[in-house]
């Protein structure tokens, strides 16, 4: 399959290898549809943009494939088996894992607390502070994030320092699929540099597959293998980076909003 | 370096060199007081201590004064604020603690005398109210959702009401099955203190060696972010609830054989009201996320000292309530203090 139109379903980068699909997933909160109809694809190792204006249903599609809450209808496919995921710790022990836009984060913590949060190391009754020190300082050096000391509440950190920090964390369990949730939100260009830096390292290793949920895409273009377009709840656009452009997302980005325009404009 | 300090706090009368003089001069005691908090309330109450040791002389120190002061004016309290400083760190309070305190021993009593129960069973029962209690708080603060501060008030009221009806306003002596086991509880002197010091120890081991410390710590500072990262939130909080409960039977039994007898004015809110302000003159905050086991133990020996020197040196005890509002005041300044140092990430 070459370039689709809007859509349309691009190739994976790797077809050989998919761990996740989602097939006909919908979501609604009484009367509001907040997904209709979503199907998605990812291949091991690959990086997916899904993006999308504020509403879209990128924030309910990352929460269902989570587990924090479940669809309405449609499946989730897990490495060719279907699974119903009943809680943010089951997806997690399959091997899904997120770094919210919340960060999940907790100020009074240190880094290293953070980093083993609700998956301490414990030598019953008490936790092994000098262990979880010593890995989360390895683990830390080893993915390049560099935190002047692991001791500091997270509440020191800069906001970049605070989301390499999460995201490192989640890495720290192996996932198979690391969901990010606007992971350069309110975040200057030098901050942005040590995400998009650590995703390049992530994929670079290829253990993991990635699925970057993005408001602003030009940031996320750099680091994506492809791009998923999400508007009113369903999937608009699938397409290989190289196959598209910023250009092209802004069109139809801003196409909707002409829609969305006019029709207030008849109703009126 | 100390040339403003001393320009600002020695020449009182002298004319100042603009406002940023003193102003340095405050929030640099301000900073100092929100770092080493758990030390600050040490040293004052050590510094309390001395000022009564020369001043009360051998009023202060005879062994009665003493055991008036740590087993009745300080150990209850310490009891009860490590219960309240577990609450307020994941966010919520328990005003009704202070009803379990009087209502554990009556339950003893009618358990006991009228329903024929052996002595330990009934102490059991004292104790598993307390649980009870904290269990229902909890079910209505985090399954119902009503707000804490307005679940205790409920349930403080109805065990006050519970105290007051089951007892016909009457006092009972200690059944005659359970008088033997107040010398564990209670019949030596000192034992409320030990009991304090021991359950301090440990509750600060649990708030910063243990998972449930750091949950606890976890879903008062981000709950949402506690809640994704897989952590029982609600366990937490009903096992708190729970805790602080427990505490209020124990401490109402202590009461029982410190009085010598089973009275209806046991219950009351001065004992969470002191708890509370012994919690936050030690450093915890009201806001969750932030507390110690420790500075509260010492914010209610600050407290105790206070309840039972004034009287000792011919002071009125009236002034002392202006003391600790006043001390609140400051505490909780210096505790917003803190968090704007830590937000700048300067402490």
């Amino acid at each position: 399959m070459t370039a689709t139109a809007p859509g349309g379903q691009a190739a994976p980068v790797n077809p050989g290898g998919e761990v996740l699909r989602c097939e006909h997933i919908s979501k609604s909160y009484g009367v509001v549809t907040a997904l209709t109809d979503v199907n998605l694809r990812l291949a091991r190792g690959e990086v997916l943009g899904l993006i999308g204006d504020n509403g879209a249903g990128k924030s309910t599609l990352l929460k269902i494939l989570c587990g924090f809450q479940p669809p309405t209808s449609g499946r989730i496919i897990l490495e060719g088996k279907p699974v119903v995921l009943k809680s943010v710790d089951q997806a997690r022990s399959l091997g899904i894992d997120a770094v919210y836009q919340d960060l999940a984060l907790v100020n009074q913590l240190t880094v290293f607390q953070n980093m083993f949060l609700n998956r301490e190391k414990v030598r019953w009754p008490l936790v092994r502070n000098q262990a979880m020190r010593k890995e989360a300082r390895e683990h830390l050096d080893e993915m390049g994030v560099h935190i002047p000391s692991v001791n500091v509440p997270v509440a020191q950190l800069s906001g970049g320092q605070r989301q390499a920090v999460a995201v490192a964390r989640s890495v720290f369990s192996d996932p198979k699929i690391l969901l990010l949730d606007e992971p350069l939100a309110a975040m200057g260009v030098k901050e942005g540099a040590i995400i998009l830096d650590l995703i390049t390292r992530l994929k670079r290793e290829g253990n993991v597959s990635i699925i970057i949920i993005a408001h602003n895409y030009a940031h996320v273009l750099e680091v994506c293998d492809r791009i998923n377009l999400i508007q009113g709840g369903q999937i608009t656009l699938d397409k290989r980076t190289d196959e598209t452009s910023a250009e092209e997302l802004t069109d139809l980005v801003v196409a909707e909003y002409r829609r969305a325009l006019e029709e207030r404009q008849r109703s009126a | 370096m100390s040339d403003t300090a001393e320009r600002s706090i020695g020449k009182a009368g002298a004319p100042q060199r603009g406002p940023t003089g003193t102003g340095d001069a405050l929030l640099r005691v301000l900073r100092a007081l929100g770092r080493q908090r758990e030390a600050t309330v040490f040293i004052i109450a050590v510094a309390l201590f001395l000022y009564f040791l020369i001043k009360g002389g051998s009023s202060f120190t005879s062994k009665p004064n003493q055991v008036t002061l740590w087993s009745d004016q300080v150990a209850p309290y310490a009891i009860i604020a490590l219960g309240e400083v577990f609450l307020l760190i994941c966010g919520e309070i328990d005003l009704s603690v202070g009803f379990v305190v009087g209502f554990a021993p009556y339950l003893m009593h009618y358990l006991i005398d009228f329903w024929g129960f052996p002595g330990l069973l009934g102490i059991f029962f004292a104790l598993l109210v307390g649980l009870v209690v904290g269990a229902v708080n909890g079910f209505f603060t985090v399954t119902v959702r009503v707000p804490s501060f307005i679940t205790t008030l409920g349930t403080g009221f109805i065990l006050l009401g519970l105290i007051n009806t089951t007892s016909h306003d009457q006092p009972a002596p200690i059944p005659a099955s359970v008088l033997g086991i107040g010398k564990w509880i209670n019949n030596y002197a000192f034992a409320p203190i030990i009991w304090a010091v021991v359950l301090t120890v440990l509750f600060h081991i649990v708030l910063t060696r243990t998972r449930w410390g750091l949950h606890t710590v976890s879903v008062g500072g981000n709950l949402l972010g506690a809640r994704e990262a897989g952590i029982h939130v609600n366990r937490i909080k009903y096992g708190n609830f729970m805790i602080t409960g427990l505490l209020g039977s124990l401490v109402g039994l202590q009461q029982t054989y410190y009085t010598n007898n089973i009275t209806p004015t046991a219950g009351s809110y001065q004992w969470m009201f002191y708890a509370v302000t012994a919690a936050v003159i030690g450093g915890t905050a009201m806001l969750g996320g932030t507390g110690t086991v420790i500075g509260a133990f010492f914010g209610a020996v600050v407290l105790g000292i206070l309840l039972d020197g004034f009287p000792l040196i011919g002071v009125s005890a009236d002034p002392l309530n202006i003391i600790f509002g006043g001390a609140i005041l400051v505490s909780m300044v210096a505790n917003v203090q803190l968090t704007r140092l830590r937000e700048r990430g300067q402490s």
